[in-house]
């Protein structure tokens, strides 16, 4: 994985910080345009892996760049799923049950039907849940999506009701149909990290907040501290600006400080703040493996 | 280890065992779905214990506390049973549908003894903790007004009829939606005396209300004004704002930060200064000891279980809380009622 992971919570209006803030970008980004126009500079200043939700606009995105092949040769995809909100909307319409059978392909392949329709039989989610990935990973076909990520909202819910087999499906899934490594996002890291542990799932690429003020850190700075020393694991950490509660350079720094940190992702809409994180960046792991 | 059963598994419920099976001090001993098909997927993979019957859950198992995360409408019946039983009771909102009803579950629960909890989540929110200590200090004076809005995109079109499509039912913009911003201002200004230019309109729903607005009035001449609409989708998800207006200074607050500007005679509090001041999630939000989808809901449900344990003396969101917000929905129906 690159060092800089590009990011899209700016393009969709998501900021911790400010309602506010959320609005002026969900309406500067309106436009698949100004999208494509932030993606681009990101991508000439060598920042050249997305990591996105598998929105529906994120489709639009992936039709732009497979319409430009030359041009972003080098662009990849790291697609983040499922799109909570829909299932949230649907499950608050039809139940749990009814927002799984609206998402499962109705037409689809044979052999997707047959999944699908055994399992709902067997009571496996197995079918099931491959099925839903299949339908979300439909707008990246024919891209490079080298890690495909399951989102926090699932894997946090799964890992609290103990359902820990649809992480082993998700992986196995990822691994074997799709010829990429599954990634988990959590804001649980530690205790992620053994429940992976003991399904078997070797050397997992974990995604979570890892930042100087310890938001989102579920068990604390020291516990995180403890399994990056301790732990093989592949960690990509996020939220490193605590939403911009943290000046840059300190954020970095202190990112960089720790060790094992293998990705940061990031978002930004400009180019001097794109170019800035990169800088801070490369200086930081420039100097040796961690920049302590 | 305190016994824990989760009744309803929609939404609310999944999500509520999934934070409360993490916790260190619970054990989560039954959960009670009709769905049995849910049941049995949850049977296979986790191995909990599982009924159809809230009753026959009461029977079989020895449970300390539950939380009830069913349609509204049955709230009513499965707390009153649960606390007859001396258990524990956490319950999803709106509480009930009835005022009367409500106060009489907050008195039967309050004579047992027994921790009653009503899941308002923005009770839990750092920010709007923040803005409840102002108050409570005086910091911006006497309040006289407050405004509070919320949008969101619910519904957006016609719905196939469920229970949240049936007023009846506690379905609608009102119990759904306004419910919550009712309950942050009844928790600052308390119980209203009555309502006026109640306004529950229907934008896209056949059986119940998409938009809310009205004046609820306090003793004191304090008034409040709501704005709550769920069907915009210029909002990506539920957005609530409230804004307080008091003889020293102004509040305004969301989710995400509180502004506060405070007038040169202001007794300022530690921390802030004569004129604006800003604070954010990021220093309003406690840490939690699990995380799904916001600090508040993991915060909510540790406090429940921490006041059983007795670690905590003061209740954040009690039956009586929410049955004064049930009050102020009553008397905004009733009002909408006579002005058309």
């Amino acid at each position: 994985m690159d060092k800089l992971l590009f990011g899209d919570n700016q393009f969709f209006g998501v900021n911790h910080m400010s309602e506010e803030k959320a609005r002026a970008q969900a309406i500067r980004f309106q436009r698949l345009d100004a999208i494509i126009k932030v993606l681009d500079v990101a991508y000439d200043e060598g920042v050249k892996s997305f990591m996105c939700t598998t929105h529906d606009r994120i489709g639009q995105v992936v039709d732009h760049m497979r319409g430009n092949p030359a041009r972003y040769a080098d662009f990849e995809f790291y697609p983040c799923m499922p799109y909570a909100h829909k299932y949230a909307n649907a499950m608050t319409e039809d139940g749990l049950i009814g927002a799984i059978k609206r998402f499962v392909p109705q037409d689809g392949l044979l052999s997707a039907a047959v999944r699908g329709g055994m399992s709902f039989v067997r009571k496996d989610i197995e079918g099931i849940t491959t099925l839903l990935i299949d339908a979300e990973m439909k707008m990246f076909q024919g891209m490079k999506t080298p890690v495909i990520f399951l989102q926090n909202v699932v894997v946090d819910l799964l890992l609290g009701l103990g359902m820990n087999d649809a992480l082993l499906i998700f992986a196995q899934h990822i691994r074997e149909r799709n010829r990429a490594e599954p990634g988990f996002i959590t804001m649980n890291l530690p205790v992620l990290l053994d429940v992976l542990d003991e399904l078997g799932i070797e050397n997992p690429i974990v995604c979570s907040s890892i930042n100087k003020l310890g938001f989102r850190m579920c068990g604390g700075i020291e516990a995180y501290r403890r399994v990056l020393q301790e732990r093989k694991f592949r960690a990509v950490a996020m939220s490193v600006f605590a939403s911009g509660a943290i000046p840059p350079d300190e954020a970095i720094e202190w990112v960089g400080s720790l060790p094992n940190i293998e990705s940061i992702v990031f978002g930004a809409s400009s180019r001097a703040n794109i170019r800035s994180t990169k800088q801070l960046v490369d200086k930081c792991w420039s100097l040796s493996d961690t920049c302590a | 280890m305190l016994r824990v059963a989760i009744i309803g598994l929609g939404k609310m419920g999944l999500s509520l065992y999934s934070i409360i099976n993490m916790h260190d001090d619970v054990e989560v001993a039954g959960v009670c779905d009709k769905s049995g098909y849910l049941l049995d997927i949850l049977k296979k993979y986790t191995g909990v214990g599982v009924y159809t019957d809230y009753v026959e859950m009461f029977d079989k198992e020895d449970l300390d506390a539950v939380l009830v995360a069913t349609p509204p409408k049955m709230h009513y019946a499965i707390v009153k049973m649960a606390i007859e039983k001396g258990i524990h009771v956490y319950c999803e909102k709106p509480f009930t549908l009835d005022p009367a009803q409500s106060r009489e579950l907050a008195s039967l629960a309050q004579a047992r003894g027994l921790v009653n909890q009503v899941g308002y989540h923005y009770r839990f929110v750092g920010a709007f903790q923040e803005v409840k200590r102002l108050l409570d200090l005086k910091a911006i004076g006497k309040v006289s007004h407050v405004l509070a809005e919320a949008y969101g995109p619910v519904v957006l079109r016609r719905k196939d009829s469920t229970w949240r499509t049936d007023r009846k039912q506690g379905g609608g913009c009102v119990y759904d939606y306004a419910a919550h911003p009712l309950n942050l201002v009844t928790w600052f200004l308390g119980t209203p005396s009555r309502a006026g230019g109640g306004v529950l309109n229907s934008i896209f729903s056949e059986e119940t209300d998409d938009e809310v607005y009205g004046t609820l009035f306090f003793e004191d001449g304090v008034s409040a004004q709501l704005s709550i609409n769920w069907s915009d989708e210029s909002y990506r998800k539920m957005s609530t704002k409230i804004s307080i207006w008091g003889t020293k200074g102004n509040i305004t607050a969301d989710r995400q930060e509180v502004h506060v500007y405070l007038r040169d005679k202001a007794e300022v509090p530690e921390g802030y200064v004569h004129g604006w001041n800003s604070r954010n999630t990021t220093e309003l939000t406690k840490p939690v000891f699990f995380y799904v989808r916001g600090e508040e809901y993991s915060a909510e449900l540790d406090h429940f279980i921490k006041s059983i344990q007795g670690k905590h003396d003061v209740p954040i969101s009690s039956f009586e809380g929410a049955a004064a917000t049930d009050e102020a929905i009553a008397m905004l129906i009733a009002d909408a009622v006579t002005c058309r």
